[in-house]
């Protein structure tokens, strides 16, 4: 990991939209974090940010899906810029 | 096996069950076997019961378990109790895993689960034709290959390609489990599986599926340790479960990167629909405005169909008059046949053209992909009264019948979530309360009826949205907003998911009119037709006058005294469509829905005092009070608790004549 990676990183609704990035960790409750993993939100996978509101909610496309993730998941998923893990 | 047994054993049916994550057609590949004309729709989570179903072939009978879709075989959701349930308690010989192939990646992180199993899997590759339409390539010989050589089928549920092939896989591989380890975990985790087997070995025997125990007990699985209870603290040091199903997206990758070509080569067409329709100013007005646009064709086009309705109607009730008058039949018994049974019955049926276009409208919407949007277009409104813009899809199928609205709240995380939801979905103005606003707004405000109607509308959904706060504030929960939905991709609505949803739909409305309303407009008549001396002609002396009178009080005060108008609110309990039969019975009215019908109504109850602000404070009334019995019986069910639901319908009561008494009071006031 480079240093520009870390210091770039921010939460899932901080991002800017259209952009691609690099999901760094998720932690959100147990129930959910373990929900996101199995429908492929992990660690070192690529999303890219589809749309968000000023209330955090946004959208985003990961492996081929689009999720919609209220504040409070969006919140837990920590991210960088980048396009390849 | 001996010749008796093989023969035996041919002949038992064998049972597949279909699994596969939201969304992905198993309802529709259901559907395409058995002949069976289950809802489905665009939106994860439609399907939220198992239903079961049969066919054969070659000989071969067999039957079809369709279960919810679910996302890995956790147990977080009702969804994935009821699936994982049916799956693990061998209840199914064969499980068919339908896969979405267009989006394949997330799809067979369940795959992968499912043949941990060890239990004979086929994969129905669905969608295949989208796969194509999008210029992507799958290897169909290298992906069995790396899915334990389980046979892998194409299919197309929609354009029903690929079906026989299936059932052909089913009936010569339904006894073949996967073969090997298909994934393979790492060092450290795959030396921690094998002392797991070997401790439940040495305490449970041999199993067929150990492998799967010793993984779901490193994923700390509730229902595994329930069923084999066995000490690994020295082993299981923490919970494993994100580790592995992280090394199963790494082989995952593995297997897109082997097997799938072309794999951005995606249609932007969904991405450019989403900038306007998610979009984060105008997502909220086109929401709204695509409703009024329902509604707007639901009266209009309706209206205009209906006419023919109303002309048939006359023709039969004067047919039926006139051949019970010659054959000189009783009086009383001509008088139930046309002014009970064929005003009332047939009142109702004039207003299937409205019904029909709602329900054509609502079908285009849930098929073309935009309800899940939805959630995400209305999470921030959602999210003040403390729920997720998912909890507005029940409400959403609250405009159409409250019964399945409700039984869609399952797919709701919370218990606490699905009950606040539960007590706000009859807000939702159903098809039944359509002919109620149709026949009110154009009597008594017939400029600006569609305006009256799409009021009615719209308070609902605020009484509903204020209702859900009030709720919140009083158990003073925090409100995190967890929404957590798949967006599908949107599609041109199928024209056989349509007519089948729309069909359903008129079917059980001409069905509740054939049963419900039919014997409800019987008992009205009876009431208001007889007394303690027996059958009278003088309504007013009418048990149903008497029952009437005892309520007038109470209803005075919002407009509503009258004791005609007492009997159609009570009436109304069994079906909404029953308030306005109730109002053809009670002012014998042949076709309250015709042109004549409606000005005789308007007479007899401008006689009364009744005008236009009490109309719309009887509206008000019929959008708030409880729901009909089917929808309360169906409360009852989903909450499991009658005082629940007995609170709930007190609540109801009291909420409905509160607004009632205030818009006929300060409406009287003004006007």
């Amino acid at each position: 990991m480079n240093m520009e990676a870390v210091i770039s990183g921010m939460k899932l609704y901080e991002g800017t939209v259209g952009k691609t990035y690099i999901v760094r960790s998720v932690l959100v409750d147990e129930k959910i974090t373990r929900r996101l993993e199995a429908l492929g939100v992990n660690e070192m996978t690529p999303l890219v940010l589809m749309n968000k509101k000023g209330s955090g909610t946004v959208i985003i496309k990961i492996r081929g899906t689009r999720l919609a993730l209220g504040r409070r998941i969006a919140e837990g998923i920590d991210i960088t810029e980048g396009t390849e893990r | 096996m001996s010749e008796k047994e093989k023969i035996v054993k041919s002949e038992r049916p064998i049972t597949v069950g279909f699994v596969g994550n939201p969304n992905c057609g198993k309802t529709t590949l259901f559907n395409a076997f058995t002949g069976a004309k289950l809802k489905v729709a665009n939106w994860p989570g439609v399907t939220v019961e198992r239903v079961e179903g049969e066919t054969s072939y070659q000989g071969r009978q067999i039957k079809v378990i369709d279960l919810p879709g679910i996302y890995s075989l956790s147990s977080y959701s009702i969804e994935e109790k009821v699936s994982r349930k049916c799956i693990e308690d061998g209840e199914v010989d064969v499980i068919i895993n339908v896969v979405d192939a267009s989006s394949l990646e997330r799809n067979l992180y369940l795959t992968l689960q499912l043949l941990e199993l060890k239990k004979p899997v086929i994969l129905a590759l669905n969608m295949m034709d989208i796969v194509e339409e999008r210029g992507m390539e799958i290897d169909l010989h290298r992906l069995p290959e790396m899915l334990g050589n389980i046979p892998v089928v194409p299919v197309s549920a929609r354009k029903r390609t690929g079906l026989d092939v299936l059932m052909h896989a089913v009936v010569h591989h339904y006894e073949e489990e996967p073969q090997g380890v298909v994934v393979r975990y790492s060092n450290e985790l795959e030396t921690i599986i094998e002392k797991v087997e070997i401790v439940l070995r040495a305490r449970y025997g041999e199993m067929d599926n150990m492998r799967w125990h010793a993984i779901k007990m490193m994923e700390y699985d509730e229902e595994v340790e329930n069923d084999h209870p066995v000490d690994l603290t020295n082993i299981i040091d923490k919970n494993y479960e994100k580790q592995i199903i992280n090394e199963k997206y790494d082989y995952i990758e593995e297997v897109i990167q082997e097997c799938l070509f072309h794999k951005n080569a995606k249609a932007a067409f969904t991405d450019k629909i989403d900038t306007w329709l998610t979009h984060r100013v105008w997502g909220v007005p086109i929401f709204l405005g695509i409703m009024a646009l329902v509604f707007f064709l639901t009266f209009t086009v309706g209206d205009f169909l209906k006419g023919y309705f109303e002309a048939g109607l006359d023709a039969f009730s004067a047919v039926v008059l006139n051949a019970m008058q010659s054959a000189h039949v009783w009086d009383w018994l001509i008088s139930l046949v046309v002014d009970g049974i064929i005003a009332g019955v047939g009142g109702i049926l004039t207003f299937l053209p409205n019904i029909f276009i709602l329900f054509l409208a609502l079908a285009f919407l849930e098929d073309s992909g935009y309800m899940s949007r939805v959630a995400y277009v209305m999470n921030e409104i959602m999210g003040m009264v403390g729920l997720s813009g998912k909890a507005f899809l029940p409400m959403l199928l609250g405009f159409g019948c409250t019964v399945p609205a409700v039984m869609a709240t399952r797919a709701l995380e919370s218990e606490k979530d699905r009950r606040r939801t539960i007590l706000i979905t009859p807000f939702m103005s159903c098809s039944a309360r359509l002919p109620i606003y149709v026949l009110f707004a154009e009597i008594f405000f017939p400029d600006k009826a569609l305006v009256v109607a799409y009021s009615l509308y719209l308070i609902g959904l605020a009484v509903a949205i204020l209702v859900a706060l009030v709720v919140q504030k009083l158990s003073e929960e925090e409100s995190g907003n967890a929404l957590l939905i798949e967006l599908p991709e949107y599609k041109v609505p199928n024209a056989r998911t349509v007519a089948i949803y729309v069909w359903d739909k008129v079917k059980d409305y001409l069905s509740k009119a054939g049963t419900t309303i039919f014997i409800a407009t019987i008992i009205l008549w009876f009431v208001l037709n007889s007394n303690f001396q027996g059958l009278t002609t003088d309504v007013s002396t009418s048990f149903g006058a008497m029952l009437g009178h005892a309520l007038v009080p109470i209803l005075k005060p919002a407009g509503l005294g009258s004791w005609q108008i007492a009997v159609a609110l009570i009436s109304g309990l069994s079906a909404k469509e029953v308030v306005v039969s109730s109002f053809a019975v009670l002012y014998e009215i042949s076709n309250i829905n015709s042109e004549a019908g409606m000005g005789t109504l308007m007479q007899s109850l401008a006689a009364q005092g009744f005008g236009a602000v009490n109309a719309y404070a009887l509206m008000i009334f019929c959008l708030l009070y409880s729901p009909c019995i089917a929808a309360v019986a169906t409360i009852k069910r989903e909450t499991h608790s009658i005082k629940w639901t007995a609170g709930m319908l007190a609540f109801q009561m009291i909420l409905a004549w509160v607004g009632a008494v205030l818009v006929y009071q300060i409406g009287s006031l003004i006007f």
